[in-house]
């Protein structure tokens, strides 16, 4: 390791966690896809997917498959540039927002820090930009394909994705308020002190942003109860209705991988990241390097998936709203209560001194 | 790095500006301007100016293109006709399009002691956290500026509503 410079060192280390990250964040999206069949299928009273491999664990391996195998059919009255650009801008915006996000408790391995890619003093914002920017996958999508249903489709999405954008920029205001940094990590940090009590969830005080939060986020991720722009009685598949094998996989991919970005941030931004809940009572008894390394991941692991069962179980309890009713909601109820929580929050704060 | 990163996007910003020029359709020539923003919120980035990096982004690149694009949609522009374009255009044009040109040039070169010249990318590498100096001073030596300026918005917004609302 010596013979080489620190510039290398780092370049080497940054690659080697981009591989890594990328590699498990889409293993990630596949065992997603197979959870959400299994868990929807126990609450209907049916088995899910289960022949191929012990439990069908094996089953994300076989629809990639299949998705790579499936013929790749281009509607000749699509805009063939766009009509191909969509789908990567998706996935690509979907994956991106991921190397801003603390995973673990600061690990430095010569200097490098191991359970963050990037860590970026607007790193909050970062996530939110390359959000906004993934839209254009889904309007490029609906208008590239040259289909009623798909254009209907992605500007439901479109209109609802920018409309709840407003409520969930506004519903972290408070957080940031109370961590005075965009920083994920000292925002982070600064709900560490006391375990779980010290969340801004519980301690911070921040449940009305929280469940501002979680509402915006599901329909930010096109998820039930607002999958308007997919809903199959209406609009056929919504903006990916032209889209056949690997395009519609990339798609498929990025609605979990935005699923998936969504509860890190919830996690990050209201339940202490990868914070013990117990806070420093059990230091002295797992006090050994590795192991304050490993815990945090775990935890954080944990809160995530937390997060995802939650995702499911909403899908297979809610109905759809109506279109209506959906926007109304975002704008008259949750647009007004996050600037009620910015308004008190940024109040106590100054009272506080 | 820096210098790199300048140069790779300012090639693009305008490398998209043309492009914006040249397309026919007009869904073309918006996701150019889309690119243009990004490069530009690039460049902010690597001069330091990192929450105005993110602001360009979310506001421009996320906001208000979208709803570009969205109009351009729901209009369905067709491809637009290419003009000879008119002489008046040639002849005023390219002279006037030269001279700001050597203006500015012109007054860059000469104020380069007033201006000092910038280190491209010197704040990056110290990783300063200016939004909070960026909010200071807008909420304490700007504060009116600011305030006018987002009642300013306030008016636009209200204009819309009363242009778009339907006759009793």
């Amino acid at each position: 390791m010596t013979h080489l410079t620190n510039f290398e060192l780092f370049l080497l280390l940054s690659v080697l966690k981009v591989a890594v990250v990328l590699v498990i964040l889409l293993l990630a999206v596949a065992y997603t896809v197979l959870l959400e069949r299994k868990l929807l299928a126990r609450m209907q009273n049916r088995w899910g997917p289960s022949r191929v491999g012990p439990f069908g664990l094996l089953q994300p391996l076989v629809d990639g498959a299949k998705s790579f195998l499936k013929e790749d059919m281009n509607p000749l009255a699509a805009e063939r540039p766009l009509f191909i650009l969509a789908p990567i801008i998706a996935l690509g915006c979907a994956l991106i927002s991921v190397a801003v996000v603390p995973f673990g408790a600061v690990t430095r391995v010569h200097g490098v820090d191991l359970f963050q890619i990037a860590n970026v003093n607007i790193g909050l914002l970062v996530i939110l930009g390359i959000t906004s920017i993934g839209v254009y996958g889904i309007t490029l999508s609906g208008w590239s394909s040259n289909n009623k249903y798909s254009l209907l489709g992605s500007l439901r999405s479109t209109a609802q994705v920018i409309s709840y954008e407003l409520a969930l920029g506004l519903s972290l205001v408070g957080v940031v308020l109370r961590a005075q940094s965009l920083n994920l990590r000292t925002i982070v940090n600064s709900q560490s002190a006391h375990g779980a009590l010290s969340w801004n969830i519980f301690g911070g005080f921040q449940i009305v942003a929280f469940f501002i939060y979680l509402m915006a986020a599901f329909a930010e991720t096109n998820r039930a109860p607002f999958d308007l722009p997919e809903a199959e009685n209406e609009l056929v598949a919504g903006y990916h209705t032209e889209y056949s094998s690997m395009k519609f996989a990339m798609f498929f991919m990025a609605e979990y991988a935005n699923m998936i970005t969504v509860s890190c941030v919830a996690t990050l931004l209201f339940f202490g990241g990868a914070s013990s809940p117990f806070g420093h009572i059990f230091n002295d008894f797992f006090n050994t390097p590795v192991l304050n390394a490993v815990f945090p991941v775990c935890w954080f692991v944990a809160k995530v998936f937390a997060f995802l069962a939650l995702y499911i179980w909403v899908r297979g309890t809610l109905p759809r709203f109506r279109y209506d009713q959906l926007m109304s909601f975002g704008w008259k109820f949750l647009l007004p209560l996050a600037m009620a929580n910015i308004i008190v929050t940024s109040f106590v704060i100054a009272m506080r001194g | 790095m820096q210098l790199a990163l300048f140069i790779i996007f300012g090639a693009l910003a305008l490398g998209g500006a043309l492009n914006l020029l040249l397309q026919r359709h007009p869904i073309h020539s918006a996701l150019s301007l889309v690119v243009v923003m990004m490069s530009l919120a690039v460049l902010y980035w690597s001069l330091g100016a990192e929450f105005l990096a993110a602001a360009q982004v979310i506001v421009y690149s996320g906001a208000i293109m979208v709803l570009f694009v969205f109009v351009i949609m729901l209009l369905n522009a067709g491809t637009e006709q290419r003009t000879r374009g008119s002489r008046a255009a040639y002849a005023v044009g390219i002279p006037g399009a030269a001279a700001i040109f050597c203006l500015l040039s012109f007054v860059f070169l000469s104020e380069r002691g007033a201006l000092k010249s910038s280190n491209i990318g010197g704040d990056l590498s110290s990783a300063t956290d200016n939004i909070a100096e960026v909010s200071a001073m807008l909420f304490t030596k700007q504060l009116l500026p600011f305030e006018v300026t987002s009642i300013l918005i306030l008016v636009a917004i209200l204009g819309a509503v009363v242009l778009a609302r339907k006759e009793q």
